[in-house]
């Protein structure tokens, strides 16, 4: 698509969210007294945070301040490797997901995750997103075929793609994979979408593509989203938490953290001074 | 001139011819070997090779049921070492890959992939032929299976280890159970190069003369039965080319030409693949 095409369909997302009626807030996820270890190394030092339904809140702060690690807890990537464990609660729904007892498949179904790079497996696009609806339903062709397409669509992907399915997932462009893969969290309907710097790799249409996509997204899902990109962390989100050498310094509505912040290491970070 | 820069000039000059004989020389002798062969290859070369037994002194005759029982000693060697092999190397690349196991068994794979032909053959021959209290087919198969599954496992733990953690992770993230996302998506990914790691077995099997003298010896006749000697190629190479005879050391120049020929196109098709993988 050329730039021409694209520009006028990028709207820019406000520059900061309309501040949340607070009465109504529900606690999806709560994060109380977690902590995280890499063998030895305490990563997150005793963090607690609510994450609202049907809100974006963002994870910022400098790098490696334990931010993509607190969002990889949420859907127990760091189970993948050895000497990575976490201790505390972290409620979904009210249920502790640290739990041993917790069934790892059905909880990632639930809590989705984008990442970084685009990661499109080396599949047809069809593929990439009908593969992870037959892991847990067993639907007529036909069904799959809509649920394909309504993926696609959610994912801003569907005009673009609608002629080549059958093409790989690979021939695409870096913005169109990344919405693949969204497309590819969303079709399996997780409640829970976690997005690790999903811009970083991408230009800025694809960038505002992106953004826009996140806004339109949690009408329907929970969404928390790490960010390198502080304008983006004001542009989607809700709630902001900064982080800081594995502590939680600060947590609020983001209009709230950009504008009058109560920690001076907050203050001193949203305004460039270190980071 | 200044003498310092053309010390260093002559010094270079010198250094490139070195290289240049070091190489042609080299080369040389494969340009040399392949040429012999060519040549007396060739010239027997005719579809009689193709379509009969191999005679007795004296009288016409081909390669078939040489030709034939490679195949089949090959095949069956793939058949069995293949699953083996890459059961192993996924085990090493993506369940075991930080256990004490793994370092193990990649130390005794990497000896196994060097060590002499010949050794196999004669462990074979114990642990199946003496029992047997024949020479077979299956014997030879197992001989050369032996010998493919190193290959098999190395390139199937190193094509593996390849395969992006992220893409691993983005599989996860999707709620796929383990077995899926190796099955689905990192055999997927590595699959061109896990395919030419099975065409470098065949290449390196397709030779093997030592192991099957001990195993499956050899057959003047047509023979399909496992359980019974069976000719090879290699074998009859070997036999013919030591004889004194010279239509039987004519046959043992075709009978080289067609193998060379067949690795050849085995490696050329393991490159194309390896090639297609990076550039995709």
């Amino acid at each position: 698509m050329s730039i021409a095409q694209a520009t006028p369909q990028v709207t820019t997302p406000t520059a900061v969210q309309a501040p949340v009626d607070q009465s109504k807030l529900a606690e999806k996820i709560s994060i109380r007294n977690l902590n995280f270890y890499y063998g030895d190394s305490k990563a997150l030092k005793s963090i607690s945070l609510p994450l609202y339904g049907g809100l974006v809140t963002a994870f910022i702060g400098p790098s490696g301040c334990g931010k993509s690690t607190l969002l990889r807890i949420l859907n127990r990537m760091y189970d993948l490797y050895p000497n990575q464990r976490a201790d505390g609660e972290v409620l979904l729904d009210g249920e502790n997901l640290l739990s041993p007892k917790q069934d790892l498949n059905l909880l990632r179904a639930r809590v989705g995750m984008v990442f970084q790079k685009p990661t499109p497996f080396p599949m047809t696009i069809y593929e990439n997103i009908a593969f992870g609806i037959r892991l847990y339903e067993r639907l007529p062709k036909a069904d799959i075929n809509d649920r394909v397409e309504s993926a696609l669509r959610r994912a801003a992907l569907w005009e673009e793609v609608k002629d080549k399915l059958m093409a790989n997932g690979l021939s695409l462009s870096g913005g169109q994979q990344q919405r693949l893969c969204i497309a590819r969290t969303v079709a399996v309907r997780p409640e829970v979408i976690l997005f690790d710097e999903p811009c970083s790799a991408l230009d800025p249409i694809s960038t505002a593509k992106i953004e826009e996509l996140i806004d339109e997204l949690k009408e329907d899902y929970t969404i928390a989203i790490v960010t390198h990109n502080m304008q983006q962390a004001a542009r989607v989100s809700d709630y902001t938490a900064f982080m800081y050498l594995g502590e939680l310094v600060e947590f609020g509505p983001t209009s709230k953290i950009f504008t009058t912040p109560n920690d001076p290491r907050t203050q001193d970070y949203i305004t460039g001074r270190f980071g | 001139m200044n003498p310092l820069y053309g010390r260093r000039k002559r010094k270079n000059a010198i250094a490139m011819t070195l290289s240049l004989l070091a190489t042609a020389f080299g080369a040389g002798w494969l340009v040399l070997i392949l040429g012999v062969l060519l040549w007396q290859g060739f010239s027997g070369l005719s579809l009689q090779v193709f379509t009969e037994m191999t005679p007795p002194p004296g009288s016409d005759g081909g390669l078939l049921n040489a030709i034939f029982g490679s195949v089949v000693l090959t095949a069956l060697a793939v058949l069995i070492g293949t699953p083996i092999g890459i059961l192993a190397g996924t085990y090493m690349a993506e369940y075991g890959r930080h256990s004490m196991v793994t370092t193990v068994v990649r130390f005794i794979n990497d000896i196994l992939l060097s060590a002499p032909s010949i050794v196999v053959g004669l462990f074979i021959y114990e642990v199946m032929v003496a029992p047997m209290g024949h020479f077979s087919g299956i014997a030879g198969a197992v001989a050369l299976a032996v010998l493919v599954i190193p290959v098999v496992v190395r390139t199937t733990e190193d094509m593996l280890l390849l395969v992006p953690n992220p893409l691993r992770e983005a599989a996860t993230a999707l709620g796929m159970p383990r077995v899926n996302v190796i099955r689905h998506v990192c055999y997927r990914a590595a699959s061109a190069g896990m395919l030419t790691g099975v065409l470098l077995a065949i290449a390196r099997i397709s030779g093997e003369t030592a192991p099957l003298l001990f195993t499956a010896l050899n057959n003047q006749f047509w023979s399909t039965n496992l359980n019974a000697p069976m000719s090879s190629l290699p074998v009859v190479i070997f036999q013919f080319a030591l004889s004194p005879y010279a239509d039987w050391q004519k046959l043992a120049w075709t009978g080289a030409l067609i193998i060379t020929f067949t690795v050849l196109a085995l490696s050329i098709t393991a490159r194309a693949l390896a090639g297609s993988r990076k550039t995709s």
